[in-house]
């Protein structure tokens, strides 16, 4: 049966109004909740609870006067501002939002286009956004503009790899590179009844290394080392002025917006949630709100992120992206294989194995935070933020079933100082 | 399921709409937003000294090892992915058996991360 044409088109409408109506509330709800963090009250005047801001904000750099330097390569400079905004707008396109909507007779999900190679799409125009950064960055042909365009991109190629490997074990549980397959393989219960059977809970390392892998690819605080305003004044985008400029912090806030969807796809289940028995047709919408309810959760962990912890220093980020998560998503990839295998193997064994190993590293993870041991270097402030230094050579040598302790037990680290 | 070309052919469109419409926004800014020229808005942006010499000034070497090291890893990445497509499907009846597969990658793997253990010995990836 042929699908009429109007089918796509709504598919891209919704889709794209959809991730630009979160961007725009998502730069808002930043402003808010970041304000209220720091004991003020942000953008409160315009529309109710200044929900408008950020159409006054567009409608603002829209008439704003549009400079382009002297000294700058005039074809790269224009074109940089665009690749971001392009990549960002196709990475998002291949992210069902929903479950299966029916309307006047057409069965269809919400997405754009669903590849069969979709994570390695979702990868690829991840790493057409560097070109944005650094091209922009070096056509500027400015000091500060270069230095900030080579950090970021030397910052984003490197999670990026670290971020790479831990969708490998995904794919290894799924056996598919179309997201649809990877939401369809997190439906239905886990090891046991009533847990999801999302893939955050077998691959929790992997998990953690794409979410901290995440922040830092959207350069967002604590890593926002492209933009450290005390240092690289804006970083890439100095030289921007007017819309262009506004297309870069489109294209930032959009990549927020855009990780969100992309881990909670491929960690969370994406739109899979219960349905409280409603009848095939709202499934889908139902579905729909559980995926923004899920994408709402990590876009505030990202504002709270924000409000909470100072910048990294880029020594501590690139040690933290080389030494720390690429190894363990490297180990964590070959553990993942070599439990499915065995679960093949022996049905039942790897799970139970599983289980225990997770409990001894939970333990083992739990007596270094509270046995009150001190942390390195208290004295430095930074320092608290950082995985322990010891597990790290771990993973390296060892075999796969002993890179289950590093693992969890830095990036648990890790999350412990974001809960609070 | 769609085909391959409606597939792609999707994303083409809308790179090309995409394009379209960002021109189109650019143009009608062009159009509204005031332009004021002035020598001093074309200089350099700097802290309010005259700029001297080239932009593109010399960066740490560090910045191109790493991107050496990006590039073995992400090439590696490419080994790893379609690997990681089919093993779980593989069992004793496949020509490949499951346990070949791991192993097999299991010392791909440690290679790089043997070349990754000597990278760091050797102080590569140390900033200072």
């Amino acid at each position: 049966m042929e699908t009429p044409l109007w089918v796509p088109l709504l598919q891209a409408t919704v889709v794209f109004t959809y991730y630009l109506l979160l961007t725009a509330l998502l730069i808002w709800a930043e402003r808010r909740v970041v304000a209220r963090m720091q004991s003020r009250l942000g953008p409160n005047r315009v529309g109710p609870f200044g929900i408008l801001q950020t159409l006054v904000d567009g409608v603002k750099m829209f008439f704003k006067e549009d400079t382009t330097p002297g000294m700058v390569n005039r074809s790269i400079f224009t074109v940089a501002p665009l690749i971001g905004v392009i990549a960002g707008f196709l990475s998002i396109a291949v992210i069902p939002i929903g479950g299966e909507v029916t309307l006047f007779g057409e069965t269809f999900t919400l997405v754009v286009a669903d590849l069969s190679i979709g994570v390695l799409w979702v990868l690829a125009m991840g790493s057409i956004h560097v070109y944005s950064v650094f091209l922009g960055g070096w056509a500027s042909n400015s000091p500060y503009p270069l230095l900030g365009g080579i950090r970021s991109s030397a910052q984003m190629v490197s999670y990026e790899i670290a971020q790479g490997l831990a969708v490998a074990s995904v794919i290894i549980y799924a056996g598919s590179l179309r997201v649809s397959d990877i939401v369809a393989g997190q439906a239905g219960s886990g090891f046991a009844d009533g847990v999801p059977g999302w893939y955050a809970i077998p691959l929790f390392p992997a998990f953690m290394v794409f979410v901290i892998g995440m922040v830092a690819e959207a350069g967002r605080p604590p890593f926002d080392l492209a933009e450290a305003e005390g240092e690289l004044v804006g970083g890439f985008n100095t030289e921007y002025s007017g819309l262009r400029f506004g297309m870069f912090m489109l294209a930032e806030f959009m990549s927020v917006v855009t990780m969100s969807a992309i881990v909670v796809t491929l960690f969370l289940g994406g739109p899979s949630g219960p349905t409280f028995g409603a009848p095939e047709a709202f499934a889908g919408l139902i579905g729909t709100g559980w995926f923004l309810l899920k994408m709402v959760v990590f876009i505030f962990f990202f504002i709270l992120l924000r409000g909470a912890l100072p910048r990294y220093r880029y020594d501590r980020l690139m040690d933290l992206g080389w030494k720390v998560l690429i190894p363990v998503a490297l180990v964590w990839t070959l553990v993942t294989a070599a439990f499915v295998i065995l679960e093949q193997e022996q049905p039942g064994l790897g799970t139970d194995l599983r289980l225990t190993l997770a409990s001894i590293a939970a333990v083992i993870v739990g007596w270094l935070l509270f046995s009150g041991r001190e942390p390195r270097d208290a004295g430095d402030g930074l320092d608290r933020h950082e995985p322990a230094p010891g597990p790290v050579a771990a993973p390296t040598t060892d075999t796969a079933d002993d890179g289950t302790t590093p693992a969890s037990d830095d990036t648990a680290d890790d999350r412990q100082e974001v809960a609070p | 399921m769609t085909s391959f070309y409606a597939q792609y052919g999707t994303f083409a469109v809308l790179v090309v709409v995409g394009c379209a419409l960002y021109a189109v926004i650019m143009l009608a800014s062009r159009i509204m937003r005031p332009t004021v020229p002035s020598p001093q808005k074309l200089t350099t942006y700097e802290c309010g000294v005259e700029a001297v010499g080239s932009g593109w000034s010399q960066t740490n070497i560090r910045y191109y090892i790493f991107a050496f090291l990006f590039v073995i890893f992400d090439v590696e990445a490419i080994f790893l992915f379609p690997w990681a497509v089919i093993v779980s499907d593989l069992d004793a009846t496949t020509a490949i058996s499951p346990t070949f597969a791991i192993v097999a990658m299991f010392l791909f793997v440690l290679t790089l991360l043997e070349g990754l253990a000597y990278a760091w010995k050797k102080g590569v990836l140390k900033w200072d």
